[in-house]
């Protein structure tokens, strides 16, 4: 090779290596590597039509539409799972049973004590606003025993993950009621839009989270606190309050999903509901490359995260796979991502700068 | 040698919390509850044999936590352990101890599976184990979806009989003497228990394990192969993990997708109220062996009053579990002052 070509080369790879070793790198690849093998396997699939509901209004209909539309739980569960991730240094593992409650707590407060109402209750706002408390009391709880009893985030979200879908089951009062249909334009459609609402809500979930950032410290004091909260403490933040506020952001974020989920059908069985998506969120959010031992926080890498579950999500069920045997897949693509992204492996290529510093914590992350 | 988190009291200290809990429990049980059966040597007995299977896994987990690992594949290894079997012991002819070997198998290759990935690859041990949970109860749908029952006339006189305890037993209504039973899955898990005891107590390995969960960076300054050690305590959790499925099994004698969801949990819930720490370090079998027996008499506590309600096990489940963390970390934190 002469010496031109290698400078020609070097030139190349100036410019290829930032995006190869951009923290976003990864997961989009891999989703735009999930979206070519569904246009693969089903022609059609990048097209978004106008359709009618059973009403005859106009909706917006499409593999893609679908796959945004279902994925809002686990988007706005990882927005909220990066926050608690970054600054406590571990996961909640309650989500999904925090979910079972708003969902009880939803359909008490627009059903009262009737299985068949044939009105609503109470405004639906009241409901919203009352399902998003409850959610911010479970945060509170889990942020007290995080924050205040320095008791490991899994531990101590292991007492809502056990009692979580009791609880909602309780405050329903062990009915299971069906709200009337003018509740689901939350969940689905309002009549006349064509765009599903859970899209709109992920939306603007999204950009408030965005302008949150911009505006305020959040995400500077979120980090600070995860790498270490002590120097955080001495710079002046109170690392107990910001873990706190993590998980309060968090209870919010199960308030709207919560919601959303409880208005899809207009029903809420807590023992079935949202089945695992603890682990999809804490999933989603690996994936986007944020280290679940804390102290990085890469918001647009976790919704990237979510996004990429749900569209392998929605192509084994186009495959025909059983809905129980999707994890299998699931387990196989986390161990792939997962290894291509540790020490072991960069170093095996010779990216040893990044490679120092994790090698004796790896067993620690997790607790 | 190797120097501890918490001095040894503590660690003492949280076991006699434990123990006293139980006994406490189990007293008032007996006070108030007596005519409901408590008063019975056999429900003793009876706690023993439903619980056999979660001590031996939550045993497995005690040693990863103590490490500074975790592992939440277990329940999932446990479906698939018992799907797996009951399919060879109904349609390929396996006997007792072939689906035992075949128990025994899945645990060691997903604990050493694992193992590999956390200790030698580095991965975070959350994200593998929660692989090998995907992986386990995908396994058993691509198995079979439906839920089975075990079809095999040996396995099933084995997993039928009982040891009658001599001279321990209760009267019946009658007045006739009916000895205790007791379900050869017992025995193995307290050979297990004692087993585990003297590993982690008595051995070198044992100690390892303490000083690589306490802190690794010292425990590598002092020679020991860190890797190595969170490799083994992988292999030894999925062994157990592997025993333990074959006990549910041998109790359950039925296998579907959604079994013992949630068994990770509560071994993980039963480890720490018997005073092991996530964090790692600080922790012991005999402690894990009291948490499992503490929770499972509030069960069947719960039971016995026979409220309507469906939802108050798991609630009174989640408020002990809530007192001991609660109480743990105000004890820890008032010895640190």
């Amino acid at each position: 090779m002469t010496k031109k070509n290698e400078k020609a080369g070097n030139d190349l790879m100036k410019h290829i290596k930032p995006v190869i070793r951009h923290r976003l790198f990864i997961p989009i690849v891999f989703l735009i590597f999930l979206l070519l093998i569904n246009i693969f396997i089903k022609p059609g699939f990048l097209k978004i039509g106008l359709g009618k509901d059973i009403n005859g209004n106009p909706v917006l209909i499409g593999n893609i539409i679908n796959i945004l539309n279902n994925s809002t739980e686990l988007v706005i569960l990882a927005i909220g799972m990066s926050f608690v991730t970054a600054c406590s240094r571990g996961q909640d593992i309650s989500v999904g049973s925090t979910i079972a409650i708003v969902g009880g707590v939803v359909m008490r407060v627009l059903c009262g004590n009737e299985t068949q109402p044939t009105e609503l209750k109470a405004p639906v706002i009241v409901a919203f606003i009352l399902g998003c408390l409850a959610g911010m009391l479970c945060g509170a709880f889990n942020g007290i025993l995080v924050s205040r009893f320095n008791i490991q985030p899994m531990v101590a979200t292991l007492i809502l993950f056990t009692a979580g879908r009791s609880l909602g089951s309780m405050a329903m009062g062990g009915l299971k009621p069906k709200a009337v249909a003018s509740f689901s334009y939350y969940g689905n459609f309002f009549p006349g839009f064509p765009i599903p609402t859970p899209i709109l809500i992920t939306a603007a979930v999204i950009i408030i989270t965005c302008i949150a950032m911009k505006k305020t410290n959040l995400g500077l004091y979120t980090r600070a606190v995860g790498i270490n909260d002590k120097s955080s403490r001495l710079n002046g933040i109170e690392p107990s309050r910001i873990k706190f506020m993590s998980y309060v952001i968090m209870g919010l974020c199960v308030g709207i999903a919560g919601f959303i989920q409880a208005s899809r059908v207009q029903t809420v069985n807590p023992y079935t509901i949202v089945p695992g998506i603890e682990m999809d969120a804490i999933l989603a959010v690996a994936l986007g490359g944020n280290s679940l031992g804390g102290g990085s926080l890469n918001l647009p890498g976790s919704i990237v995260g979510a996004y990429t579950i749900q569209t392998l999500t929605s192509m084994l069920t186009t495959l025909n796979v059983n809905t129980n045997a999707i994890p299998v897949f699931k387990a196989v693509i986390i161990i792939v991502l997962v290894a291509i992204q540790t020490p072991a492996v960069k170093r095996l290529f010779g990216r040893k700068t990044q490679a120092a510093k994790p090698a004796l914590g790896g067993g620690k992350e997790s607790a | 040698m190797f120097k501890r988190k918490e001095s040894p009291s503590d660690t003492t200290f949280l076991l006699a919390i434990t123990i006293i809990m139980f006994v406490a429990i189990y007293a008032l049980a007996i006070i108030f509850l007596g005519d409901k059966g408590f008063n019975k040597i056999q429900m003793f007995f009876n706690l023993l044999n439903e619980n056999a299977a979660l001590i031996v896994i939550a045993c497995g987990l005690t040693v990863v936590m103590i490490t500074g690992s975790i592992d939440i594949s277990v329940g999932g290894v446990t479906a698939l352990i018992c799907t797996s079997c009951i399919v060879c012991l109904n349609n390929y002819g396996f006997n007792f101890y072939s689906s035992l070997l075949l128990a025994l198998a899945i645990g060691l290759v997903f604990g050493a599976f694992q193992g590999f990935l956390i200790a030698y690859m580095e991965m975070q041990p959350f994200i593998v184990t929660l692989a090998g949970m995907f992986l386990g109860r995908g396994l058993v749908a691509l198995i079979e979806v439906n839920q089975i029952q075990v079809h095999n006339e040996g396995f099933e006189k084995l997993s039928g009989s009982r040891i009658q305890i001599p001279f321990l037993g209760d009267y019946n209504k009658r007045g006739v003497f009916i000895q205790s039973k007791l379900e050869y899955g017992v025995v193995v898990a307290i050979i297990i228990v004692i087993v585990m005891y003297w590993l982690l107590k008595k051995t070198s390995l044992g100690r390892k394990f303490y000083a690589v969960g306490g802190n690794a960076q010292s425990a590598l300054m002092l020679g020991i192969n860190v890797k190595k050690t969170r490799f083994l305590a992988h292999l030894i959790c999925g062994l157990l993990a592997g025993i333990g499925g074959f006990l549910y099994l041998f109790h359950t004698r039925s296998g579907s997708v959604q079994q013992a969801t949630g068994l990770e949990m509560d071994a993980i819930a039963s480890s720490i109220i018997g005073g092991t720490l996530l964090t790692g370090g600080v922790g012991n079998i005999i402690g894990t062996l009291f948490g499992v027996l503490a929770s499972g008499i509030a069960l069947f506590i719960v039971t016995a009053i026979g409220s309507q309600d469906p939802w108050w096990p798991q609630i009174t489940r989640a408020a002990m579990l809530c007192f001991f963390i609660v109480l743990q970390s105000i004890i820890l934190a008032r010895k640190k002052k």
